[in-house]
């Protein structure tokens, strides 16, 4: 709670402090402007990177893809380094919003390497890399409560089971519910059959209607699992690990369904004004040390072998972070979906959001 | 003419920020994705029609409860000494100052299952209540966060009041309760109509505190409207569409209380 509580403050300050330097460091001081998830990077190196190369960071920060989409699309914001998640990344190539990388400007990309972690498949969504470089990568699955969930949790059907009435929480976006619902019926995260989503959003209806969903949530998660007021639910490894950090009656597993797998990466968008100052942003993250200072407090995996040679043993070894070849190749990356597609998730969402809950 | 010319800094920024963003919303409402004139968006709108139905309801029922809590505060309020008027001002105000995301998670964590108020109602030997997750929690969140803007306009109302007047009622033989009821209510009326105003519309368009507080169980119109721009697909002319016509049913429901409240002042005048 007071993790949570501290990162708004920050985030707060922070949109006022960028506020401020937005307003009066213009002038012939070198610039650049990232814009990435919030609490996803240890503030701390962004300092390093200002006394390093003298090129101040205007830092802000999004809470999904859509929203820093939308932000980009709308035009008015001024972006030099984004960090998009994998499917956004092929939605914004297609839609001509990001520039090539030019590697030149960073030398340390050559470390990064994500199939040193069998997890090349990943790449799909850029496969040569013209347009991203790797940042952080991670799986989605069940964050459960030992005292208080009785059966073993081994697939997603420990959200659909009777017996966690009341106590399960289920994800508040269309793509991830309605993809949990996907995988545990079988099916693909990436399928365009409307008529398996249509399946999928009517599981997820009975559930909500037999009264097993307590809430619907996102960063909630954390205080709702740590505190003990739910029992079961869907997130990312890295942030579960937190949790169990927090509250060790806590677990995680892997469904034997198999999962999300998600690539977080730095591009460049089109009209970035600060080209040159973007690559040194990026090689400066690319080095083998700054990627184990963010991954150490994001909690997420590093997609370069160099930079996995300087972590701990404990974190080498977790399971949690970096799982097996087995659970690897059983996951999914999300894909772009036609239009259509992603129209008819968010209106079989609505349905589920206005469905009456049971008790 | 002087006078006239201190009203540009405000025109202006209305105009930049109020009228230009309105009419952004009405062209993206009437237009497709390809930029041509088009009502399809309205046509699809019956299928939120129960979002609609809840929003306004939650909405109702919460300025209702905020007009039952505040008018009679606004009204003790105004009868105490100076000090003690500036006081409670200060402590009804004082929430107003910390941030409003902060105050609404402090409400989660007052209402869950194993929260503050459960505790405590454990403690002294009740049955904890379940109200975390539920169009309830929705309902006080927005009374909590709302309350001020009825309390004040109906104070700053009544506090004007002629004190001639209920005197002159008194002189003539009318006792506390007609006083109230004959002078106090009607010259109040005012303030209540605009309290009304400030806590049902932003209301109506919450999103936040359903998403808190009502983990997300029951949609509302705020919720749909952030859905189209920041969910799955980027539809800002659905989300235009829906804003106008909530907008249009808010204006309707504002009209016609005005009318119905001056009616009824005059009504009670004569």
């Amino acid at each position: 709670m007071k993790k949570r509580l501290f990162a708004i403050g920050i985030t707060v300050c922070m949109v006022f402090l960028l506020a401020f330097a937005s307003g009066c460091g213009k002038g012939s001081e070198k610039v650049v402007n990232v814009y990435n998830w919030g609490e996803y990077i240890d503030e701390s190196v962004l300092k390093l990177f200002e006394k390093r190369t003298g090129i101040h960071v205007n830092y802000n920060t999004f809470e999904t893809n859509e929203s820093m989409y939308a932000a980009l699309k709308n035009g008015g914001s001024n972006y030099d380094v984004i960090f998009p998640s994998d499917y956004m990344i092929s939605r914004m190539i297609a839609e001509n919003m990001l520039q090539p990388i030019d590697y030149q400007n960073i030398p340390n990309a050559s470390k990064i390497n994500l199939k040193d972690f069998n997890v090349q498949s990943a790449l799909s969504y850029d496969p040569d890399g013209a347009y991203s470089v790797p940042y952080a990568w991670g799986t989605v699955g069940i964050i459960y409560n030992t005292k208080t969930v009785k059966n073993p949790v081994t697939s997603w059907g420990g959200l659909f089971d009777a017996s966690n009435k009341g106590q399960i929480l289920m994800f508040n976006n269309a793509r991830d519910g309605i993809g949990i619902a996907l995988k545990y019926l079988g099916y693909s995260l990436n399928t365009i059959n409307k008529e398996e989503i249509k399946k999928a959003t009517d599981l997820l209806i009975d559930q909500k209607q037999k009264g097993l969903v307590q809430a619907y949530v996102m960063d909630q998660i954390f205080e709702k699992m740590i505190g003990g007021e739910a029992a079961i639910g869907p997130y990312y490894a890295g942030d579960a690990l937190t949790m169990i950090q927090e509250n060790p009656d806590l677990a995680f597993c892997y469904p034997k369904e198999g999962t999300n797998l998600f690539v977080d990466a730095m591009c460049i968008p089109k009209n970035a004004d600060n080209k040159e100052n973007a690559g040194a942003f990026i090689n400066f993250m690319c080095d083998p040390e700054i990627m184990v200072m963010n991954a150490k407090a994001t909690g997420y995996a590093v997609p370069s072998r160099a930079a996995y040679e300087l972590l701990d043993p404990e974190e080498q070894n977790s399971k949690l972070i970096y799982p097996d070849a087995s659970v690897l190749k059983n996951c999914e990356i999300y894909k772009n979906l036609p239009q259509d597609v992603n129209a008819f998730y968010d209106s079989e969402w609505s349905r589920l959001t206005m469905a009456k809950s049971g008790s | 003419m002087k006078k006239r010319g201190l009203a540009i800094p405000y025109i202006i920024w209305m105009a930049i920020f109020v009228v230009s963003p309105l009419i952004i919303v009405i062209i993206y409402a009437f237009t497709n994705e390809t930029g041509q004139f088009s009502l399809e968006h309205f046509q699809g709108m019956g299928l939120y029609s129960g979002v609609f139905g809840t929003s306004f309801f939650l909405a109702f029922v919460a300025t209702a409860f905020c007009l039952l809590i505040g008018y009679p505060l606004a009204y003790v309020l105004s009868r105490e000494s100076p000090n003690v008027r500036k006081i409670s001002l200060i402590l009804i105000m004082l929430p107003m100052w910390m941030n409003f995301l902060l105050r609404t998670y402090a409400w989660m964590s007052i209402l869950e299952s194993n929260g503050f108020l459960n505790r405590f109602l454990v403690f002294i030997g009740l049955p904890p209540l379940h109200i975390i997750n539920t169009e309830a929690a929705v309902v006080i969140g927005m009374i909590y966060n709302f309350l001020p803007f009825m309390v004040l306009p109906i104070y700053s109302v009544i506090i004007k009041i002629d004190h001639k007047v209920i005197e002159a009622a008194q002189d003539l033989g009318a006792n506390s309760i007609v006083v109230f009821r004959r002078i106090i209510f009607p010259l109040s009326l005012p303030g209540v109509l605009s309290g009304i105003t400030m806590v049902f519309i932003p209301s109506v368009s919450t999103f936040v505190i359903s998403k808190l507080l009502g983990g997300g169980m029951t949609l509302l119109l705020g919720d749909l409207i952030e859905t189209q721009f920041l969910g799955n697909t980027y539809n800002p002319h659905l989300g235009s569409a829906i804003s106008l016509v909530m907008m249009a049913i808010v204006m309707i429901c504002m009209a016609v209380m005005h009318r119905f409240g001056e009616g009824e002042e005059e009504a009670v005048l004569l």
